[in-house]
């Protein structure tokens, strides 16, 4: 397909936020939106997540990715929304004129009236982890084995170690199992997974795959083709114990560290990103600090499930819309902050317009410690007196698992700032609970 | 089979020899034990064309340096390599270093290096706002430069085979015997005869000379560990940052490279074993301390690799550490000894040993040497309108393959189908800079190692990262059989 010079949206990147930002678009009533996918299908890293587990939230039914993103490629379809693949976005400037590159049509250029920023995240390479050792062939991140095993067919190797316990390591980890490698431990260097519990227990334990907390790759062996790393426990700074190194043959590594959202594009807008989830602030339409540029999905920050993207991505869509409507203003006058407290990392949104806000606003979160028995608060501050609004309490909290709550417009009207914080019910967070137990 | 000439070691020096010999008429062959040329030291450095204010003053280091920094601009254009002279700062943070900063003011006059002074802490400020606050005064070398050395390597070799060298990869030397009238070389892939034989071999010129020579000597590997940082951090430098020198070199360094990541290292320390060209957790470490001593805020957060690479240090019995360039055995040249500035020298070391062979050989002037070459276009650095054109003249040029560094299947077609052309991912990661960014190859390799297989008309389990035992697949899945 040719696209045209100019659309009221234009969405980079075709994967599960993209495919849902643009279905809720048009749902509420533009007509002029184009997705631009960079690979030669619609639906992103799903297309290679072949295992169970997607939209039991969404769709109430236990989908494969594949499966999953083909009921969004065909709502997209249906609606008759435009879209291009094997393109790449190579520049967006402040007046939202967009350069994208493909085989087909060249380098051409769009301009957008509204554009939402789906791109998604990448993985945490090696290099930035600093383990030293050789640069053998054998070490991937646990998504380019993915790739390599499900789509194009190819076992990278035969006996896998893997670090990190992010969810992709420990879905690799199962996947290299059935497909015969000998999966010898998953390492990983904090004392909890990062990774989804039900992850750990389908993917590992039901496998008898050893998941060895608090433990690190210090070294790799081989010059051409891995060999071996080298173990070793870290104490609580997260430094090696010496004495403590083990040599572990393997000829593959595979690295599940961390994904990064991808935000170069979003840079070059001049869109500001946050220190915490390296994605752009927002406020509560998920509008970044350029006006008219919207972010949903793993490129705002990294979530867990897909049905949640999917939820980001409608409201970004819907938002898309009414500004490309010109329905939406572009002050930010009103705007108040949602602060993180205590054990909360960050939120998302960062800022909300009370006046602006629907009824119900979503804010979702993650915590930097497992927490048992942990409690999320919201409170809200106005003439330096802070009042509590939430408190839920949940069986645990933890770094893998997304947060969310809804805050009520009736309860936010007229506050100065918004605090979310968590912390055991015992309370240990930074002030949060006394001030909010007084007022309760 | 008989050559006039037989290069072993097709890194910069072998290869700049290569090209400069491919100036006479004469049947020449370089052989390579990789898979690839600049596979060793030529890899995995500092990627400086130093000016050359440090090397003692009457040695062949001076002189190569002088010179080969001179000829830099002329054989970067011919041969299509990027190259900038952003100068360098040699940083004194102590009174108590300005006579040494002196004396090296001093060396640089005698090695005949132009553009050299010493300023002060204000003055350095000006040139580098990034260094500390307590910079005393630093020597600004204007000519110092930096270039590609993975660009610079392969530009020589690629040249050298346009005019007709025959390169040999993946042939290993084992034996080298005299002949009548010259040289019997034992390779993993044969026997072949020579006239005349150049050793550049780098970290294994010791082994080569010694299978030829009387008077032994041996080369110490000498390892510098470094960190590259995200292009994103470009900018943090303007200039090439020293510390001074010391005994084992010119210290950590904080530089830009050609392409705007900042390059931090190298560490240096004497090994014993040729192979073992690992980072270590000590070398990193010393990395990170090091590279606050002259610049603010490095931040190596935005580390996207760390390398090590082996310098091919030379001590010789009367305590000075020169390059040995010469005739040192009747049809036997060594360039050996060839640590920094190797890669700077690299231009005049060519020459100097080319004129040198071509007079013992006697050859005559090869009238059709044509001493230009065009490197694989890379559209990044191009404007939006020209890389339209290209696109239009060549789709495959629109078809994004790297995403980081924005290469496309056309740059890495063509890195593939030129001479000397790239076999392996690392091959085709020297010729278009993919998989050089910040996902570090997660995205792009399955893509590239893809195209490779089909136009090498290999199967995917063949394709390496670096040759030898370096697959990256070992096998189709059980479903990927059933296809």
């Amino acid at each position: 397909m040719k696209p045209q010079s100019r659309y009221n949206i234009v969405i980079i990147g075709g994967g599960p936020a993209g495919l849902a930002a643009a279905v809720a678009a048009k749902k509420a009533g533009e007509e002029s939106i184009l997705i631009i996918e960079r690979e030669a299908e619609l639906g992103g890293i799903l297309n290679q997540c072949i295992h169970n587990g997607f939209g039991l939230h969404t769709f109430g039914e236990e989908l494969t990715g594949p499966e999953y993103a083909q009921k969004y490629i065909d709502m997209v379809e249906n609606e008759g929304i435009e879209y291009v693949l094997s393109t790449t976005v190579i520049n967006i400037d402040g007046n939202k004129t967009i350069t994208a590159v493909s085989r087909e049509n060249g380098l051409m250029q769009i301009d957008a009236k509204a554009i939402v920023l789906a791109m998604g995240c990448r993985e945490r390479p090696r290099g930035s982890l600093r383990i030293p050792g050789f640069n053998p062939a054998g070490i991937f991140s646990a998504g380019t084995a993915q790739k390599l095993v499900n789509i194009d067919g190819y076992m990278p190797g035969r006996t896998v170690v893997i670090l990190g316990s992010g969810d992709i390591g420990l879905i690799m980890a199962r996947r290299m199992t059935l497909e015969g490698a000998n999966v010898k431990l998953v390492a990983e260097l904090m004392p909890f997974s990062g990774g989804l519990n039900r992850n750990i227990v389908q993917c590992l334990n039901d496998y008898n795959i050893p998941l060895k907390l608090s433990h690190t790759v210090v070294d790799i062996d081989g010059k051409e083709r891995l060999r071996g790393i080298t173990l070793a426990q870290v104490d609580e700074n997260l430094r090696p114990i010496a004495g403590t190194e083990e040599y572990v043959e393997c000829d593959t590594l595979l690295l599940s560290v961390g994904l990064i959202p991808e935000n170069e594009l979003s840079k070059q807008i001049g869109v500001e990103l946050s220190g915490k989830t390296n994605g752009p602030l927002v406020n509560e339409r998920l509008e970044t600090n350029v006006g008219g540029v919207f972010a949903c999905g793993n490129v705002l920050h990294v979530h867990d499930l897909v049905d949640y993207v999917s939820e980001e991505a409608e409201a970004a869509g819907r938002n898309a819309a009414e500004y490309a409507a010109g329905r939406a203003g572009d002050s930010r006058q009103n705007e108040i902050d949602i602060v993180p407290e205590g054990m909360v990392r960050y939120t998302v949104p960062v800022r909300i317009d009370l006046e602006r806000a629907d009824e119900k606003t979503v804010v979702r979160f993650r915590v930097a410690d497992k927490i048992p028995g942990g409690v999320i608060h919201a409170s809200v501050e106005k003439n330096g007196e802070r009042k509590e609004i939430l408190r839920r309490k949940k069986r645990i909290l933890a770094p893998g698992e997304m947060e969310q709550i809804l805050l009520k417009k009736e309860d936010i009207l007229g506050a100065e700032r918004i605090i979310i914080s968590a912390g055991t019910s015992a309370g240990i967070s930074a002030g949060t609970d006394e001030k909010a137990g007084a007022t309760k | 089979m008989m050559f006039d000439a037989v290069i072993i070691g097709a890194g910069v020096t072998g290869s700049a020899i290569a090209r400069e010999l491919a100036r006479y008429e004469a049947k020449i062959c370089v052989l390579e034990k990789n898979a690839d040329v600049c596979e060793g030291t030529s890899k995995a450095n500092s990627a400086l064309i130093h000016a050359g204010f440090d090397a003692e003053p009457g040695t062949m280091k001076a002189k190569m340096n002088a010179k080969g920094n001179a000829m830099m601009d002329k054989i970067s254009a011919e041969l299509d390599v990027p190259f900038e002279r952003i100068g360098a700062l040699v940083c004194c943070f102590d009174e108590s270093g300005i006579p040494a900063l002196e004396e090296l003011l001093e060396k640089g006059r005698k090695n005949g290096i132009p553009d050299l002074e010493i300023v002060d802490a204000k003055k350095a400020k000006e040139l580098e706002p990034a260094l500390q606050d307590n910079i005393v005064a630093a020597l600004w070398a204007q000519t110092s430069g930096i270039t590609c050395p993975f660009e610079l390597t392969i530009g020589f070799a690629e040249n050298a085979a346009m005019n007709g060298v025959e390169f040999r990869l993946n042939t290993t030397v084992s034996g080298i015997e005299k002949t009548d009238g010259g040289y019997r070389i034992e390779t993993s892939g044969g026997a072949v005869g020579a006239k005349a034989v150049i050793n550049a071999a780098g970290i294994y010129a010791d082994e080569i000379h010694n299978m030829v020579c009387g008077d032994k000597i041996k080369i110490t590997p000498r390892k510098g560990e470094y960190n590259l940082l995200d292009r994103a951090a470009k900018g943090l430098v303007r200039h090439t940052v020293f510390l001074l020198p010391t005994k084992l070199g010119k210290g950590v360094l904080v530089t830009p490279t050609i392409f705007g990541n900042p390059l931090v290292g190298p560490t240096s320390v004497d090994i014993d074993d040729k192979e073992q060209n690992r980072t270590s957790t000590d070398g990193l470490n010393e990395v990170r301390e090091k590279s606050s001593t002259s610049v603010k805020n490095v931040p190596l957060g935005m580390t996207i690799t760390s390398f090590a690479g082996l310098r091919a240090h030379m001590d010789i019995t009367d305590g000075s550490d020169d390059f040995i360039l010469g005739e040192t055995a009747e049809g036997f040249f060594d360039a050996a000894g060839i640590e920094s500035p190797g890669l700077s020298s690299s231009p005049a070391i060519g020459e100097y040993i080319a004129e040198m062979v071509a007079k013992k050989l006697d050859l005559k002037r090869n009238e059709g040497f044509n001493p230009n070459r065009k490197r694989v276009k890379h559209l990044l650095w191009l404007g939006m309108e020209e890389r339209k054109r290209l696109i239009e003249e060549n789709p495959a040029y629109g078809a994004i393959v790297c995403r980081c560094e924005e290469v496309s299947e056309g740059e890495i077609l063509d890195a593939i189908h030129r001479p000397l052309g790239a076999t392996t991912l690392d091959g085709v990661k020297r010729r278009t800079r993919a998989t050089t960014g910040r996902c570090q190859a997660g995205f792009c390799s399955p893509r590239i190692m893809e195209i490779l297989a089909r136009e090498l008309n290999l199967p995917l389990t063949q394709i390496k990262k670096n040759g030898g035992a370096s697959v990256e697949v070992i096998e189709k899945t059980r479903k990927g059989a059933q296809i």
